[in-house]
């Protein structure tokens, strides 16, 4: 057990690195030298010695080979450089407008997340007829749904045409109402879909026949059999949700005008910030791979057939 | 052990249909007899598919022909038609240069499709080059291929995709790019999961068994019956291309405005949502009814093949 | 509760039947509109009777018994008939009414022990369940209950087997705790659906030994689904013939057994292998009895195989000093339960895999160390047949383009040859030439199992290995299939691997035996030895656990029923 944790850390850790890498070679290794591009904008009135002093304090003038090693030494210990457009350090930004960010998504996930469930159990629900096929093609209209027309129609009915939700000073939790929705519509989507799937592949298996053959209830199949065989799956695509999770909070601090990391990523492409957009690349891979990394050791935990697995080959 | 395997894994996760994304490991291991499946989803006639062919074949027109469905210019605005409701004379109103909204859209068409089908032919191209490599050859190939693979989907697709538009700059080419770029990795995952499954069936080994050589066997056997499922799967990365793009567009990385790209359309509308609603719901609704409608003719195509 | 006695008189007053079944009609709909797989039968069951319900796959036999415990499949359909359960029709009842009586007075043991309990839950929850769905216990009760349970079908360590998973139980332990969970609260009658079909051979017996012991103590009768007529010859009081959905026969096991009346019947008790223990016929071993031993095809010696788990860990081997030789012209055969090795012996001879140590020669050919032209020369030698005709043709190509394929890997032969040879190799098989332009799917499992002997054919081959190659099929296609097999060897002089796991099929067909178990030959020599006086303990068991024993007189009989091959 002790040795898959092991290998299981330092997978994630190589992936991890070549994120770096990859981000690293998209972003800062490439000719077109941001600094530059930036600075050298009349608009900003600097003179030649003053840009190459900032050219220096960037290393910029470096060959790529050690400055990646230098970067990749201020990653590991969290200085992430400074951001060009806004002069602070990289990590402050990020300290500023992860919480919100943070606040935003968790709400949201945990709003798709009921959602969904809320829609894989009224479609099993027997009885109810065409209510039923119409709940059960929700899904497949949500993910065509684009996540920033969404916010906007959100605005346009619930603010504009209904006066439900105010857009101007709403109150702190009030305004993160319809955020919330547009990004757990789209998100509640795929868990749904998945749900609905496994839910319909369990209910072909023997073991419920045979739960039926016990005198069990459709609802007590459901509940006490194909639930947990059904839920499993979908933890391992968590971190592919968590991806979306953070592409909806772009899009809809975008919309909505909220700050966080979003919006700080949509500043760092208008730009070409590219030590803040690197720095939340990273920073994202590295969640994913964390999330990943949590489900896979959970994963056991939670299927006992895994479990044993495990201990016979550790 | 096999179901650990992080590289059996196969989740498509760029792909809009969550069912793509699920790992494949845990059904598999159980499901060792197919059971008789007992689906009773087999209507005669779909309405809804016949429904879907027609959104896209007008859509595809529109590309291909706007001058025929609308005579008003996509550009140039008509002077004192600014910001109209939708009328007899402006079917979805018009803009606040007084440009006929319904043109825009049929205008737009060929921006966002053309944006889409080339994004989705890079990923299908080299995503399925890297898959069949990894799958047919094996071994430290196919370990190196997958764990880059990981790594690409490690990152989410839409800042994969925004740090490509900062290296190439904003464009509606560059922005095809990006999203294409994108979808390499889960095309690449995708093939080769049919490619090493294809292989490890009978007949494939009875190809080899009856002296087939590596080269025949591959062209014969895994290429055509690996590339079925591909094209269900390509067809839906033809919706997610279209939502990306239209979602780059509205940030304002694509094409540039005066282009009636359709998200674009959106952004612009968005200054006048207390006034003039049908500016951002009605390119909403174009995109969302075509992306409905990719959707469903790859549902059918993933159905028919199976 | 009292027990019938076995082999009741006609005309004696019978109690009332435990399930009486009378014009049963079940359809099912699918994409080409209604099909009806039951055809109005009628049956009953008395107390403590087992009936035995005997057919092959389309004959509606199980969807008979889904109907019965009210589990048919969604797409399925009770269009008319009754179904009385200790006299109520239960035939109209809605699920929630029938939860009721399910597990209470008519229970299942079912087809798959592999598949039949949820992985997620532990063995002792399982069976506690049934208790507590139905009230009869909660709580430590119930788990102690399942605990005795357990103790009762014979599980060893019943409490440690409680907290137990399901994977972590092999599959006969795991049909056994289905068992507990049907017969745990004393149901009249027990439906077992194919409830040894996926078990070995000897796992089979017990687990058959098993259901018998339990129905004697309680009395329940048990409607026994069976594709397998010695199982239901063994085991059964009464036996119906299924054909399509309609019944052919049925009344006292040892009548029809001993005197079918339908032509079905006399045919399918003809076919069965396991109702046919007899001497093999010898024109074919004739001449190679008298054969040099310079004339062995194959040569394997000392073969082992160890696959690593991965990692650092021992592995497994797989295969442990196996040695034997098979004469040219005549079938050998490897026997043995699932993990003996069978699988991986053939395929290392058929160069599939290489072997960790040891010596196989084919032909003169030593594939210990093979140059690639070796291996391509031993191509057109040996070919293999698999057990699952779905899965070894391409769905894509047509018959055509399937049996030509190995044509176009050797010496280009000229297309219109090409298309001669297909074609006479088709004829070969028996099979008509308009199967040509068709693809796998429109033919049944016996005609896609010809295609995957002809495309083994096309090459001349010199060897046949047979994985498993008729245990897929039906009896009655196994029978034509093994008589073609027969034929071939005659006409072309062809050498058979035979792999099975069905003895009685083995002792029909091969003329030497190797017997696997755990890697290793615990026995070998010619077929009629291993089977009259098997040397090994192992091999006596296995030979003990093939059913159809308990009518050893019919033997001789239907050596004369099987006139002539049927095609």
């Amino acid at each position: 057990m002790a040795r898959y944790i092991v290998s299981r850390v330092g997978q994630a850790l190589l992936v991890l690195w070549a994120a770096f890498t990859i981000s690293f070679v998209l972003l800062q290794a490439m000719p077109g030298d941001a600094v530059l591009i930036k600075f050298q904008n009349p608009e900003y009135g600097l003179s030649a010695e003053q840009i190459a002093d900032i050219r220096a304090a960037y290393d910029a003038d470096g060959s790529v080979l050690p400055q990646y090693v230098h970067t990749i030494g201020n990653f590991v210990t969290g200085d992430f450089g400074y951001s060009l457009q806004a002069g602070v350090a990289v990590s402050a930004q990020l300290a500023a407008n992860l919480p919100s960010t943070i606040r935003l998504a968790g709400l949201a996930f945990a709003a798709a997340a009921v959602l969904a469930v809320i829609i894989a159990v009224l479609s099993n629900l027997s009885g109810f007829g065409r209510l039923r096929s119409f709940i059960q093609s929700l899904p497949s209209l949500f993910v065509s749904i684009p996540t920033f027309w969404l916010g906007i129609m959100l605005i346009q009915i619930f603010s504009f045409r209904f006066r439900l939700v105010p857009v101007i000073n709403p109150g702190e939790w009030e305004g993160l109402i319809l955020p919330v929705l547009t990004i757990a519509v789209p998100i509640s989507a795929p868990m749904a879909q998945i749900l609905l799937r496994n839910i319909d592949e369990v209910l072909t298996r023997p073991f419920v026949s045979v739960a039926r053959a016990k005198g069990a209830s459709h609802a007590f199949v459901l509940w006490q059999h194909v639930a947990k065989n059904a839920f499993l799956p979908v933890l391992t695509v968590a971190g592919v949700l968590f991806g979306e999770l953070l592409a909806g909070a772009v899009i809809t601090e975008t919309v909505f005008g909220l700050n966080g990391i979003g919006s700080l990523t949509e500043q760092a492409v208008n730009f070409q910030d590219v030590a803040v957009l690197q720095a939340i690349v990273v920073i994202s891979a590295a969640a994913f791979v964390a999330i990943n990394l949590a489900v896979d050791l959970l994963y056991p935990v939670l299927d006992p057939r895994l479990k044993t697995k495990l201990g016979a080959v550790s | 052990m096999t179901i650990l395997e992080a590289g059996e894994r196969h989740r498509n996760i760029d792909s809009p249909n969550p069912l793509d994304w699920i790992s494949a490991a845990p059904a598999a291991e159980v499901a060792t007899r197919a059971p008789a499946k007992a689906r009773s989803y087999t209507l005669p006639i779909q309405p809804g598919l016949i429904f879907a062919y027609f959104i896209l074949a007008i859509a595809l027109l529109w590309a291909v022909a706007p001058g025929l469905f609308t005579s008003y210019d996509p550009v140039q605005g008509l002077p004192g038609q600014q910001l109209k409701a939708p009328s007899a004379l402006h079917f979805l109103g018009t803009d606040a240069l007084g440009r006929d909204l319904y043109t825009r859209l049929v205008y737009g068409a060929v921006h966002s499709l053309t944006g889409a089908l080339a994004a989705v032919v890079i990923g299908l191209f080299a995503g399925t080059a890297l898959g069949v490599i990894a799958g047919s050859i094996g071994g430290w190939v196919d370990e190196i291929i997958m764990r880059v693979v990981d790594v690409l989907l490690s990152i989410p697709a839409l800042l994969l995709s925004l740090s490509i538009i900062i290296l190439l700059g904003f464009g509606t080419v560059n922005a095809a790019i990006a999203v294409g770029f994108t979808s390499i990795a889960s095309f690449a995952r995708l093939v080769r999961s049919e490619v090493v499954s294809v292989r490890r069936s009978e007949y494939v080994e009875a190809a080899f068994g009856s002296g087939g050589t590596f080269f025949k066997v591959l062209w014969r056997h895994v290429l055509p019956n690996s590339l079925t499922s591909v094209i269900a799967f390509t067809a839906l990365q033809v919706g997610s291309a279209i939502l990306q793009l239209s979602t780059l567009g509205f940030l304002g990385y694509g094409a540039p405005p005066p282009t009636p790209e359709w998200g674009l359309l959106i952004a612009e509308g968005r200054n006048y949502i207390a006034t003039a609603w049908w500016l951002t719901a009605a390119p909403g609704i174009v995109a969302v009814l075509v992306v409905l409608s990719v959707n469903r003719v790859s549902q059918a195509i993933g159905k028919a093949q199976r | 509760m009292t027990i019938s006695p076995v082999g009741r008189l006609e005309g004696t007053v019978l109690p009332a039947p435990v399930l009486d079944v009378s014009g049963l009609t079940i359809s099912y709909r699918d994409q080409n509109g209604t099909r009806t797989a039951v055809h109005g039968i009628d049956f009953s069951v008395a107390p403590g009777e087992v009936v035995a319900l005997v057919g092959e796959s389309g004959s509606g036999k199980s969807s008979t018994a889904q109907a019965i415990i009210g589990l048919l499949p969604e797409n399925g359909r009770l269009e008319s008939g009754s179904i009385r359960l200790n006299q109520q029709d239960i035939a109209g009842w809605p699920q929630k009414r029938l939860d009721g009586i399910r597990g209470s007075v008519v229970s299942l043991v079912p087809q798959d022990p592999g598949n039949s309990l949820n992985p997620v839950k532990t063995i002792g929850r399982q069976v506690a369940e049934i208790l507590i769905i139905h009230g009869k216990a909660s709580g430590a009760v119930a788990d102690a209950r399942a605990i005795e349970l357990l103790e009762r079908v014979g599980l060893n360590q019943p409490a440690l087997r409680a907290k137990q998973y399901p994977h972590e139980l092999s599959g006969g332990m795991k049909q056994r705790v289905l068992i507990a969970i049907a017969i745990a609260l004393k149901p009249s009658l027990i439906i077992a659906d194919e409830p040894t079909s996926a078990l070995d051979v000897t796992v089979q017996k017990h687990i058959l030994d098993l259901i018998d012991e339990l129905r004697r103590e309680t009395g329940t009768a048990v409607l026994l689904v069976t594709h397998d007529l010695g199982v239901a010859a063994d085991r059964s009081d009464r036996l119906i013939v299924l054909k399509q959905g309609k019944i052919q026969e049925q009344g006292r096991t040892a009548d029809i057994l001993a005197n079918p009346q339908s032509a079905y019947t006399q045919r399918l008790l003809a076919d069965a292998p396991s109702l046919n223990i007899r001497q093999r016929r010898v024109a074919a071993v004739a001449t190679a009895s008298q054969g040099e031993a310079s004339d062995d095809i194959i040569i394997v010696e000392g073969l082992v195989q160890d696959f690593s788990l991965g990692g650092k860990d021992k592995g497994l081997r797989a295969l442990d000093d196996v040695s034997f030789r098979v004469r040219r012209g005549t079938t050998h055969a490897l026997v043995g339960e699932s993990g003996s090795g069978k699988t991986t012996t053939i395929r290392t001879v058929a160069a599939l895999q290489k072997p960790t140590s040891g010596k196989v020669i084919v032909d003169g050919l030593d594939l210990s160390a093979p140059p690639r032209e070796t291996l391509r020369l031993l191509r057109k030698k040996i070919q293999l047949v698999y057990q699952n005709p779905f899965g070894s043709l391409d769905p894509r190509q047509t018959i055509a383009a399937i049996v030509e394929e190995p044509l176009l890997n050797f010496e280009p032969v000229p297309r219109a040859k090409r298309a001669e040879i297909v074609a006479s190799t088709i004829e070969k098989v028996g099979l008509p030439l308009d199967v040509l332009q068709r693809r796998p799917h429109a033919l049944s499992g016996g005609q896609r199992q010809r295609v995957a002997i002809a495309r083994a054919l096309v090459l001349d081959p010199q060897i046949l290995i047979l994985d498993e190659a008729v245990s897929a099929l039906d009896v009655t296609v196994q029978a034509q299939i093994l008589a073609l097999l027969d034929t071939l060897q005659r006409d072309l002089g062809l050498t058979y691997l035979f792999v099975s796991h069905d003895l009685a099929v083995v002792r029909q067909i091969s003329d030497t035996v190797s017997v696997l178990n755990g890697g290793k030959i615990v026995e070998s020599g010619a077929v009629e030895d291993v089977f009259e006086r098997p040397q090994s303990h192992y091999a006596r068991e296995l030979i003990d656990a093939i059913p159809g024993k308990k009518y050893p007189s019919l033997a001789g009989q239907s050596l004369s029923t099987h006139s002539g091959n049927i095609r």
